[in-house]
């Protein structure tokens, strides 16, 4: 059992987000996160998704995404080199002085953006991996009383200068 | 020149050479249905129920290869088409099944009749959508006829709200549609099939595994021919039964939880499997850390997401089955597997299939004598102990089909996919073998048969009970007969542990009741009188059902046990 990443390309219409992510609970399949977001061509969509599963399952979900009429293209993007980024927005409130301290040298420690500031809380903007963004959260969570947390699910994609030898994509013939 | 959606759905439909479809009316197909009288080309049958009508459509669609397509209207018709939906999915069963929907301005507002059947469906449908643009319209109804019948076959779902059948707008049809997400597999992966037919080769003792692949892809004759020049036997699955004679010797029998103990041994001893279109379902598997314990599998099957899915397989084939075997026939040797089959043969006397004769008339004698006074035609089933007495004793050939609800097991398949069987195939002897219990699931369908002169000889088994479960009960419960006896009334003792001299009367009548139809009612206690009951059906050219007072605590064996190794069967009780 380990976290695997796809990409998916997906026809941009009605019904396909709740298709796919309905092809992960109907056949209980673990999914972590999923994203999506329309591409270069307007009519594509493309979802960035990760799932926690053993190698049999792994290739069972990849060959259901394939077999839908609305996926385009399915890549496998597990042993990859990729670049991932997830945005998280994290609020520290009720803070004391001594509290916004901690925060700002959080925030440094982190290399994550203070946006906003007030006479009580601090809103950290995150743009880091899904794991670091665990990492920082648990430890904001360890560090403060009262914080707020939103994140939107990572998305990926090749990178250029390596090689992308690894990458199986599922073409349709 | 524009044209109606309404007025395009028809032109569609004649398009693609529909000759009948059955519809049910309401309100959001009015406009399609008042089209549709004013073609003379195109039959409608009008069912009693729209679950009868799906049945029937998938029991016209499989007893021809064709399509079949249906006609309902938006909220209850649409709801009470999803078993039906369910039903061909799992059995591969291409439909176009057209609901109407409330016009595009009223989705979402909890409208009359308004529910979201696309979202409801999404997993019993190869596709399903619902038409938001009248330019769209003649595209998406030829994507509809294209990806149910192409790869694996299936039911699709096209959903069209009411101002899209009145709404104007391009009258063309196309002749062929290209989907970038759909490519269906259209040929071998050579290297692969040539490892797998390696392997065969090389077994000492190899067995084909055959699934409901084989007649789905026309591919019966081939693999009779595959067959005889390998000289490997053949187990089938319940959907794969009568893909080779059954009489042949080199037919073992089915496999799986209620098939023939020599089929299940020889799948537990085999060194090569080699299997065509089956998905390897738990029926036919059993516990699958002992399936086929001693042997490599290979497995080819067109659809990906079959392969490797419920047992690792060591040669995956994505192939349609016909293709596979036309590429085999030009290896294929025969093999020396005379040893094997004396094996075979050994343990088929030790254990054949046999039923009591000393306790009347046995299910086996009434399929026995179905052998006997039909020489052709299509026999369907429905679900439960019936059927799989049918699956085990019924003999089939080029001549005799057999259609039944395997993947799903759907209680009220049967008859109504018989009248469907019925009317596509009009000059061919049609037989449903059901039970008393699944028979009441579609009994409204006696009126459809009657009015479509579309006469079936109808076998109800009636052992009182809804047997399938009961037998469970009777093996594992302690004869704990809840919620499973027929005759069952209010004043029934509480602890009833089986049929008695007090027990109520049966209800329905089934002679009676098919009387009220216009039809004809047999009923037979012993076995002198079976054969005479079906001369007498055929001459009637009217729906006969014939009912059989069978024994009530008979029980289907051998049987396997829900997640048992599947060499671990009962054999008598
Ligand atoms: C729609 C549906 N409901 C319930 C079941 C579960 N089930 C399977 S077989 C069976 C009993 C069938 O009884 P009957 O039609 O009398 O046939 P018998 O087994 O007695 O031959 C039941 C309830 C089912 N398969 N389908
Ligand atoms: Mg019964």
């Amino acid at each position: 059992m380990r976290n695997r990443w796809i990409a998916l390309y997906v026809e941009n219409q009605v019904g396909v987000l709740a298709k796919v992510s309905g092809l992960f609970s109907g056949k209980s399949y673990n999914l972590q996160s999923l994203t999506v977001g329309t591409t270069e061509h307007e009519d594509i969509s493309r979802m960035t998704i990760c799932v926690t599963s053993d190698d049999v399952t792994f290739e069972q979900i990849k060959k259901q995404l394939n077999r839908m009429v609305e996926v385009i293209k399915v890549i496998d993007l597990t042993n990859v080199p990729i670049h991932m980024k997830e945005i998280l927005f994290a609020k520290v409130k009720n803070c004391t002085t001594a509290d916004k301290v901690v925060a700002f040298q959080i925030a440094q420690a982190f290399d994550v953006d203070v946006v906003d500031y007030g006479e009580d809380s601090v809103l950290l903007e995150c743009k880091l991996t899904e794991r670091k963004n665990n990492e920082l959260i648990e430890l904001l969570r360890t560090s403060f009383k009262n914080i707020e947390v939103v994140r939107g699910g990572a998305v990926a994609i090749e990178s250029i200068s390596t090689s992308c030898a690894g990458r199986t994509e599922y073409k349709k013939k | 020149m524009d044209i109606t959606g309404r007025k395009l759905i028809v032109k569609a439909l004649m398009e693609e050479g529909v000759e009948t479809v059955f519809a049910y009316p309401g309100g959001m197909v009015t406009d399609i249905l008042d089209e549709l009288y004013k073609t003379d080309t195109i039959d409608l049958v009008l069912p009693r129920h729209e679950q009868g009508l799906i049945h029937e459509a998938e029991g016209y669609a499989k007893s021809t290869g064709g399509i079949g397509v249906c006609i309902v209207t938006s909220g209850p018709g649409a709801t009470n088409i999803i078993t039906g939906l369910a039903d061909a999915h799992y059995d591969s069963i291409p439909l176009v099944c057209i609901t109407g929907q409330v016009p595009l301005g009223l989705i979402g507002n909890d409208a009359f009749q308004e529910v979201d059947i696309v979202g409801m469906t999404r997993s019993i449908t190869k596709y399903g959508v619902t038409v938001r643009d009248r330019k769209e319209l003649g595209r998406t109804l030829k994507m509809a006829f294209h990806i149910a019948k192409t790869g694996r076959p299936g039911p699709v779902l096209i959903d069209i709200p009411k101002d899209i059948q009145t709404s104007s707008g391009p009258s063309e049809y196309p002749k062929s549609v290209s989907i970038r997400g759909y490519k269906p597999n259209e040929n071998v992966h050579i290297g692969q099939l040539k490892k797998g037919y390696k392997l065969l080769k090389s077994a000492k003792r190899p067995l084909f595994l055959i699934g409901g692949g084989i007649p789905i892809a026309h591919a019966e004759a081939l693999m009779l021919d595959l067959m005889e020049r390998t000289q490997v036997p053949v187990v089938t699955t319940i959907m794969g039964k009568g893909s080779v004679p059954t009489d042949h010797r080199l037919y073992i029998g089915n496999s799986g939880m209620h098939g023939k103990y020599a089929a299940n041994i020889a799948v537990s001893q085999c060194d090569v499997l080699f299997s065509i279109g089956t998905r390897f379902n738990d029926r036919i598997t059993g516990d699958l850390n002992e399936f086929a314990p001693r042997a490599k599998i290979v497995h080819v099957d067109v659809d990906t997401a079959s392969i490797s899915r419920n047992v690792v397989v060591d040669v995956p084939i994505v192939a349609d089955a016909k293709l596979a075997i036309e590429k085999l026939l030009e290896w294929a040797e025969p093999q020396n597997t005379d040893k094997w089959l004396a094996q075979i043969c050994e343990w088929d006397k030790e254990n054949p299939l046999e039923m009591r004769r000393d306790r009347g008339m046995t299910p086996q004698m009434i399929m026995e004598q179905i052998n006997e006074c039909f020489d052709s035609g299509i026999i369907l089933t429905d679900v439960g102990q019936h059927q799989m007495w049918a699956t085990q004793y019924i003999e089939l050939n080029q001549n005799k089909k057999f259609i039944t609800s395997g993947g799903l097991g759907t209680m009220g398949f049967g008859f109504p996919a018989a009248i469907g069987a019925k009317i596509a195939n009009p000059d061919k002897q049609v037989i449903c073998i059901s039970g008393d219990g699944g028979m009441q699931m579609n009994i409204q369908e006696m009126a459809t048969s009657i009015v479509q002169h579309a006469p079936v000889i109808v076998c109800v088994l009636n052992n009182y009970y809804l047997g399938m479960v009961r037998q469970m009960q009777q093996l594992w419960y302690g004869k704990r007969y809840e919620a499973t006896c027929l005759r069952r009334q209010k004043q029934c003792p509480r602890d009833c542990k089986g049929p008695g001299e007090k027990c109520p009367p049966y209800t329905p009548d089934f002679v009676k009741l098919a009387e009220s139809y216009g039809a004809k009612g047999i009923r037979v206690f012993k076995e002198e009188e079976i054969a005479p009951a079906f001369e007498a059906a055929k001459q009637h050219n009217v729906t006969t059902i014939i009912e059989f007072m069978i024994a009530t605590e008979d029980l289907v064996l051998p049987m396997v046990k829900g997640g048992n190794p599947m060499s671990e069967m009962i054999l008598s009780k």
